[in-house]
């Protein structure tokens, strides 16, 4: 491996508050009870800033505003709705460096990724929908679709200023207002997204941001005055989601878990496969829903194509997620560390067999080195549960149908991988494999255009494209 | 001479194709709108609905994969021996309604209409609900629908023909198979359809069709961890809540009950189809 001389991203371009209060009615408030919680940077356990938790009578105070501005967003023109968010879209993009240094820190993401993906994902979101605002119309949701009232959304860590990007941008194009609670170990950006609501001087109430952990997340989504819930998380917060709105009128869209299989067949371009791999399950620490977690390899590569593959990841570099050169950044939390380092137990209790690269582990902050199990069974917890980090189990197998068998069988359904150079394998794979994203010769693209979303346990709607819309009509 | 004693219909459950009697050995009087007896139907157990979405789950992969066009073919087969029974549908729907011969003609008109339009929208749906999506980047990326997969459906307690054939075929004609629980109190018309589905090249599976009490049995089905959705629109309030909470085990999407009173003559839009589609996004590099 190359020696590379540390480059550094400099932090001195984010301006962090020692303190934040909840973003309601367009206005800063401090919470009405004593709940305060730290953020912190998992690359060096540093405290970042102090947080409010935001309790029920909070996230009533949020739902009010968010309902009285209703009244002013749906009746506006669409034309009028669209340049507001057209600005936002724009702001971002301005302030696109200052957001990816601030989500890396707060997230322990490495900048790169932050920089190259996340943050054109979220303007180019903002810029799809805004573009929507105003053709309504012609979506094919009838021939005036209307929005639902206010949304109550609840995000997750892995992708934090996107995941609001994909929650916001199409509500918002709809007509409809929302409360949004960002992940409480990651709520730096949706609160400086606060900040750039102010500056597009979208109306007050339209956007409002409440922080806090599970409890916030629960009042919200139980809240009478709420009329869509959107959730992008855990199947297990998922499942608690679909009982409590049991009996309401509200509109639910839930992104949950997966355990998405990577299939590579023996006449795949093998050197490409181990780009696909590794962007699969090492891209931001595999903290990533639709993971490449399951690698099936057809039998008669499989030696060659591991070989390939621990040579690539040898040249990974884990460290400083500020670092221009890092691949791998840091876990976001002691917590999720925990949960990795369990269910990597477990994959070696239950017999299969663990590598890692050598890889230099930094003292401070929370650190996984990408691991990868062979010889594992479908019966194994490891190729049943979803890690949520950089651990890939590797299966292999004989035929086609073979590895579509052993692709479905699992509970989740959110995006699967097929390599191959042959064509009519390829939509034969994808035809029959149960998930919402097909990815064939590439893995994890994103695009505001393409829908993206779950079968079976991983969730139901779509975000992205025209059928995100339907999420936010009352169609 | 004396008049010739009617031989009469033994009203059976159609589960796989086939019409056995419930497991349970347990039937229900049904009687006619004004009281009279018209039959002992079969009153389904939690075991006849297991049973039921084992047959779905084993129709699905030959439905699902059968092609558009013959899926569309099939239901308007289904619609044309409708047709040719629509005499037996009348007295059938005069006896359970209470409506007047002329009413009940108009929908059995209704219900054969319907499925003609479904028929229609087999080789369709995917063209208005499926898009090719302009990604930034050198991607050919197409999204399109696929059934959900095996839906639960509780028919309406009214409607029991329109109503009823109203919620099957927008399951079915996409790719689903279903499990139904008919109108307890008017299930007969339910039994006479399953012989008209039975005769009409539909897959043994595709349908199956439960009779008896909602309330014992849908419950099974909406916690059933080998259904993938509900239709809960004839469901009363109650039964609807404890249905959806049993569906969140396992994600199943719902359709609720309607908040207003069902219109089954009226435009019944793609909503039905929609509600158990999923949509699939493939991306594929373009490069030489």
């Amino acid at each position: 491996m190359f020696e590379y001389a540390p480059a550094p991203e400099s932090r001195d371009i984010v301006d962090i508050k020692p303190s934040y209060g909840l973003f309601i009615n367009g206005e800063w408030v401090e919470p009405l009870g004593e709940g305060r919680d730290k953020t912190i940077n998992p690359a060096s356990e540093e405290v970042l800033a102090e947080v409010a938790v935001a309790g029920e009578a909070d996230v009533d105070r949020a739902v009010q505003a968010a309902r009285k501005a209703f009244t002013v967003w749906s009746a506006m023109p669409g034309s009028e709705r669209a340049k507001y968010i057209f600005r936002i879209a724009r702001i971002i993009q301005e302030r696109a460096r200052e957001l990816a240094v601030l989500e890396s820190l707060d997230n322990g993401k490495p900048i790169r990724e932050a920089r190259d993906v996340d943050l054109p994902l979220v303007a180019a979101h903002f810029f799809y929908y805004a573009g929507w605002a105003d053709k309504l119309s012609h979506a094919g949701f009838g021939p005036s679709p209307q929005p639902l009232g206010v949304a109550g959304q609840v995000i997750p860590w892995n992708f934090p200023l996107l995941m609001l990007a994909w929650k916001i941008a199409p509500a918002l194009a709809c007509g409809n207002t929302v409360v949004l609670k960002p992940a409480e170990t990651t709520p730096l950006t949706a609160l400086a997204f606060a900040e750039i609501c102010r500056q597009a001087d979208l109306p007050p109430g339209v956007v409002n941001i409440v922080t806090g952990a599970g409890e916030t997340g629960a009042a919200l989504v139980r809240h009478p005055d709420v009329d869509k819930v959107a959730f992008t998380g855990s199947t297990e917060v998922g499942r608690m989601i679909a009982r409590s709105v049991a009996g309401s009128r509200k509109k639910v869209t839930l992104e949950l878990g997966g355990k998405a299989a990577n299939i590579v067949f023996e006449d795949a371009a093998l050197d490409q496969a181990v780009e696909g791999i590794v962007n699969g399950i090492f891209f931001n620490q595999g903290h990533v829903c639709c993971a490449g977690s399951r690698l099936l390899v057809q039998e008669s590569v499989a030696e060659e194509l591991l070989d390939a593959l621990k040579r690539r990841l040898s040249t990974l570099r884990l460290g400083d997620p500020l670092d221009k050169n890092t691949d791998i950044g840091a876990i976001n939390s002691a917590a999720q560390l925990a949960k990795i380092r369990e269910l990597s137990e477990a994959g070696e209790a239950e017999g299969a067999e663990r590598w890692s690269p050598t890889c230099p582990i930094p003292d401070k902050g929370f650190w996984f080195p990408p691991t990868v199990f062979t010889g594992v069974a479908q019966s194994h917890r490891i190729a049943r549960e979803e890690i949520f980090g950089p651990v890939l189990s590797v299966l292999t197998f004989r035929t086609p149908a073979e590895a579509v068998e052993k692709a479905n069988n699992t509970p989740y359904g959110l995006s699967a991988g097929v390599w191959t150079e042959k064509g009519s394998l390829m939509l034969w794979m994808a035809s029959r494999l149960r998930a919402g994203v097909v990815w064939s010769n590439t893995f994890n693209k994103f695009d505001p255009t393409s829908p993206f979303g779950g079968y079976k346990e991983s969730g139901y709607g779509r975000e992205g494209g025209r059928h995100g819309l339907e999420a936010y009509l009352a169609v | 001479m004396s008049e010739r004693l009617a031989v009469r219909k033994t009203y059976k459950l159609f589960i796989g194709g086939a019409f056995p009697r419930s497991e349970s050995g347990r039937s229900y009087v049904v009687s006619s709108s004004k009281g009279e007896f018209l039959a002992n139907a079969s009153k389904a157990s939690r075991k006849d609905a297991r049973e039921a979405v084992a047959a779905a789950r084993k129709a699905f992969p030959g439905w699902s994969a059968a092609t558009a066009y013959n899926r569309g073919q099939i239901l308007y087969r289904v619609a044309e021996m409708l047709e040719g029974r629509r005499g037996q549908f009348v007295s059938e729907l005069v006896d359970a309604d209470g409506v007047g011969v002329r009413k009940a003609g108009e929908l059995v008109d209704a219900a054969v209409d319907r499925l003609v339009w479904y028929a229609g929208w087999s080789d369709k749906i995917g063209a208005i609900r499926g898009s090719a999506n302009p990604v930034a980047g050198p991607y050919f990326n197409l999204s399109s629908t696929e059934p959900t997969g095996v839906v639960a459906v509780v028919a309406p307690q009214e409607a029991p023909l329109l109503g009823l054939v109203s919620v099957i075929a927008p399951v079915i004609v996409t790719g689903n198979t279903c499990v139904v629980v008919a109108s307890e109190r008017a299930p007969l018309p339910s039994i006479t359809l399953a012989e008209v589905l039975a005769t009409s090249d539909l897959p043994g599976g595709v349908v199956n069709i439960l009779t008896g009490s909602a309330a014992e049995v849908a419950p099974w089905l909406a916690g059933h961890m080998d259904v993938n959705a509900v239709d809960l629109t004839g469901a009363d309030a109650e039964l609807a809540v404890t249905c959806e909470e049993a569906a969140a085990e396992n994600l199943k999407r719902v359709l609720r009950p309607p908040s207003v009173k069902a219109d089954w003559l009226a435009d019944p839009g793609t909503e039905r189809m929609t509600a158990f589609l999923e949509t699939k996004t493939v991306w594929h590099p373009i490069g030489t």
